[in-house]
């Protein structure tokens, strides 16, 4: 197989790469973007602590091959953020104790923020569907329901 | 009364985990980097014949490590040293690492993984407990077995002859994979002079240290160990790192490069570390007004192929078997037995959570056969304070369970519930229950453990008056940093943020133990606020700060000890709390220097058309002592209630000849956030006199309670007694059938 150049945005950022096709798109994150904040837990889309966000949708960057991100639109935990400003969730998570070990935490608050613009105002239901994709074993997701909850409150405040 | 102490402050590393800039090792690389990989028996047992490289790829490219090229001694140094790094002649356990490969292209180490083939000689192997026991083939030592243990109170044969009742029951655990979300990793580099380097993923920086010295010749100073962010341990990087830090030094070592080895999820489920399974037969006597008047009980646990930590899980376990209860005579045999599975390991709990589950199912059984509700065949034999567990140890602290009981009763509506539902489950499609365990948790290492540990911490003072606590305990998500810095803050009278919890590495920071054992806030805690006393004395004695002083005092009292008299640091070294005796020879004493005491109540609901059970209500009430961190303390607990769940209903190893055959997320389910229940979590706060502040010890307690109170309430529900978990939904049907056939059979359906 040979390379080939694709291009797409990662958080607002045009990017071009020469990467193999069917390289994974975490890899290509991780390795040649130095963007560590996407983690690998299982390498089979069960775990979720590789979450993106490609054209709005949580995806499983393990999964997905770098060629079928080609002119997408890519936010990672690295673009969260704005200009050195904690987004709510952030804050929330930090907060509440929905972040211990961290390594779940970056795919996490993604898989959030997908659920927070799909549910401004999420039930406890929509909430656990919305996060059902993304394991960790530290929290039981007590306080990482309750990050959502207050995120979800202080963006409806406008803070 | 406290300033920092109770407070949720921020925890130390949060901001670097949500925002994702918190560095895991994965997260590291160096220049020329290669990627390690490790070749593992495809065998339970047997001798190596052969160790074959096919032809077609550029081996010339690849570093190659064989037993052959450890410098040092090829054991990984534990209790005993008995883990070869890699296997010589013999296998004893599937995946038993082999061989080593190292290549600068990750993808192709992992090529070369698959083609390498090690012929091995098969050799009878043990793939049961039973098997173990009945040695059917001596794999291990004489007898196969790795560890004993006797406990003894009074006198239990002279009991049955006169007990109203006696009731016996047999109850199984299974393996339980620790599955931090962060599998295991290491980086090394490592030359003859330099000596070696290892960042990595792990609970304890020492026992990597002391497994490295073993392994390579070169001086203690010449091996650094440092932790770098920890996704998760739960016992899982207990030892298991020690093996993995020195493969990739053995790499390092070879081809004179960095090397990095990330186990996939797959390899780290199958070859690393889980829970013991275990066996427990209990035989417990009790009187018509419902007294327990003797326990006789039989713990056995599967300790793999190497005896690594059995024996300490063993101790642990056995300990804990006779639970939080008072009973006049006791006997507690209690074995640990080699198989040709990979050695089982540290997990959160270290044997408790199996002989706990076995206990508290058994008390509803004696219960029944007394006559009596679970909760007041309890109440008669609750251990009360000045009264004695098993070991002799006679219980000091203020302890009132009765009072936990009722309080955990009434925040889950157990009495109200229990009765409902009894009425309402008739001819009902979806059967409620409800259910609950009494347990206790010792903090700390067991017995003389903490005394043989000889921990130090300490505490540095810079010249602007930041303190900065020297400890190799690890913040492996369970709040060590934010834990410690508030107990420091809180004995210096200085503000939080003035606190800092440098990353562990061994070239600067002493041996604070390891993270383990639930004692890194009760000991280690009470070392560093120990370590901060002192700085604090002697500054007050160098005359540079009063008695009262403010923050700002406190940083140009600093400032000038500093540039006086150079580095302020303070140490302190653990000394066991007066009053304390154990004998290891006889296992009597004070097996642990506090307790944690819980009550946890599980509310489940089954389907009987799909057998599968939901815990729908958790309550989750306990004493730890003062609470240092109340945000912190209920995610322990919380996350700990959920792997308990996780062991009673979803987490089942699938063995086949003694390799997992289910090493993936995919078919060994954890709990989701759609399979938690709500968990409500209570503190009651005894102080311990000998605690920081008065804190005791809290991680594995969670995970005690929650299988055997699930369990409790599926027998509430379905009037079954189901003995063994994890329980599957078609091991419950098989039970349930097979129950409905009988009842049919003998004509009272």
């Amino acid at each position: 197989m040979r390379k080939v150049r694709i291009e797409f945005r990662v958080n607002g950022i045009e990017r071009s790469v020469e990467a193999y096709p069917m390289e994974r798109l975490l890899d290509v994150l991780r390795e040649k973007f130095g963007m560590t904040g996407t983690k690998e837990g299982c390498g089979e889309g069960e775990c979720g602590a590789c979450s993106v966000l490609v054209d709005g949708q949580l995806v499983n960057s393990c999964l997905m091959p770098v060629l079928q991100a080609s002119g997408c639109d890519i936010r990672t935990i690295e673009g969260v953020a704005a200009r050195g400003r904690l987004h709510p969730l952030q804050e929330a998570f930090a907060q509440t104790g929905g972040a211990q070990c961290g390594i779940c935490t970056p795919g996490m608050i993604l898989a959030a923020c997908q659920l927070l613009d799909r549910y401004p105002r999420p039930t406890d239901e929509q909430i656990r569907e919305g996060l059902a994709g993304n394991l960790c074993r530290c929290t039981g997701y007590q306080k990482i329901f309750d990050a959502v909850r207050q995120a979800s409150e202080a963006m409806a405040g406008g803070t | 009364m406290f300033q920092t102490v109770g407070k949720p402050v921020p925890r130390k590393e949060g901001r670097e985990k949500v925002t994702g800039e918190a560095k895991y090792v994965d997260d590291l690389s160096f220049p020329g980097m290669l990627h390690g990989v490790t070749v593992r028996s495809p065998a339970a047992r047997g001798r190596i014949r052969r160790i074959e490289f096919p032809v077609d790829l550029p081996w010339h490219e690849f570093t190659i490590v064989t037993a052959k090229d450890i410098p040092g001694e090829n054991r990984v140094a534990l209790i005993t040293d008995e883990q070869p790094y890699l296997a010589a002649e013999f296998v004893n356990h599937a995946e038993e690492p082999v061989v080593l490969l190292a290549h600068p292209d990750k993808h192709m180490a992992e090529k070369a993984r698959a083609v390498v083939r090690i012929d091995i000689e098969p050799a009878p192997a043990v793939f049961t407990m039973e098997a173990a026991l009945a040695q059917e083939q001596v794999i291990w030592g004489e007898d196969n077995v790795l560890k004993t243990f006797l406990v003894e109170k009074g006198n239990v044969d002279e009991v049955w002859a006169n007990a109203e009742h006696i009731v016996q029951g047999e109850y199984r655990t299974g393996a339980q994979e620790q599955l931090y979300i962060e599998t295991n990793g290491m980086i090394a580099i490592a030359s003859p002079p330099e000596g070696v380097t290892v960042w990595g993923s792990m609970q304890c920086p020492y026992y990597v240290h002391k497994a490295l010295l073993k392994a390579f010749p070169v001086a203690p100073d010449k091996i650094r160990i440092i932790q770098m962010e920890t996704g998760g341990g739960f016992g899982g990087k207990e030892e298991y790192p020690s093996m993995l830090a020195g493969h990739a030094a053995l790499l390092a070592w070879k081809s004179g490069k960095p090397v990095k080895m990330i186990y996939d999820r797959a390899e780290d489920m199958a070859a690393t570390t889980k829970r013991h399974p275990s066996r427990t037969r209990i035989r417990a006597a009790a009187s018509s007004d419902g007294k327990l008047l003797g326990l006789d009980i039989e713990f056995v646990i599967d300790g793999g192929a190497y005896p690594t930590l059995s024996s300490v899980v063993l101790s642990r376990g056995t300990i804990h078997a006779a639970g939080p209860y008072n009973c006049p005579n006791v006997r507690i045999s209690s074995k640990a037995v080699a198989t040709n599975a990979p050695p089982h390991g540290a997990f959160r709990g270290f044997g408790a959570p199996q002989s706990i589950f076995a206990l508290e199912r058994h008390m509803n059984q004696v219960a029944r056969a007394v006559g009596l509700t679970p909760a007041e065949f309890r109440r008669r034999n609750f251990l009360r304070t000045g009264e004695t567990t098993a070991t002799g140890q006679v219980i000091h602290e203020a302890v009132n369970l009765e009072h936990l009981l009722d309080r955990a009763l009434e925040h889950s509506d157990y009495h109200r519930k229990r009765e409902a539902f009894a009425r309402e489950n008739e001819g009902a499609s979806i059967k409620r229950g409800i259910g609950f365990a009494t347990f206790l948790h010792g903090a700390g290492f067991t017995g003389s453990g903490e005394r043989y540990l000889q921990s130090v911490a300490g505490v540095e003072a810079t010249t602007e008056g930041q303190v900065r606590i020297l400890v190799s305990s690890t913040e492996i998500g369970q709040g060590t940093n934010t834990i410690l810095a508030q107990i420091v803050a809180e004995a210096l009278g200085i503000g939080y943020d003035q606190v800092s919890v440098p990353r562990p590495d061994t070239s600067e920071v002493p041996n604070s133990g390891p993270t383990v054992a639930s004692r890194t806030c009760m000991v280690v805690g009470k070392l560093v606020e120990s370590a901060a006393i002192g700085l604090k004395l002697t500054l007050v004695k160098a005359g540079l700060l009063a008695e009262n002083y403010t923050s700002q005092e406190f940083v140009s009292a600093c400032s000038q000890y500093v540039a006086q008299f150079g580095p302020l640091k303070s140490f302190s070294q653990y000394q066991a709390p007066p009053g304390i005796y154990w004998d290891d020879d006889t296992y009597r004493g004070d097996a642990y220097g506090a307790f944690a005491w819980a009550v946890y109540v599980a509310e489940v609901s089954v389907d009987t058309l799909t057998y599968e059970t939901s815990v729908d209500d958790f309550v989750a009430l306990q004493d730890v002592g003062r609470v240092i961190h109340p945000v912190l303390a209920a995610g322990q607990i919380e996350g700990g209630v959920a792997q308990g769940i996780g062991f009673a209903l979803y987490e089942n190893v699938v063995w086949d000849r003694g390799r997992m055959v289910n090493a993936q997320m995919t078919n060994y389910i954890m709990p989701t956030s759609v399979d938690v229940p709500r968990i409500r979590v209570y503190f009651e706060e005894t102080p311990y006199e000998y605690g920081p502040m008065g804190a005791k010890g809290l991680g594995e307690l969670p995970i005690d309670g929650p299988a055997p109170a699930v369990l409790n309430a599926i027998e509430d529900a379905m009037g079954v007694s189901v003995n063994e978990i994890p329980l599957m939904p078609e091991r419950l049907m098989q039970l349930l059938v097979g129950t409905e056939a009988r009842a049919v059979e003998s004509g009272v359906a």
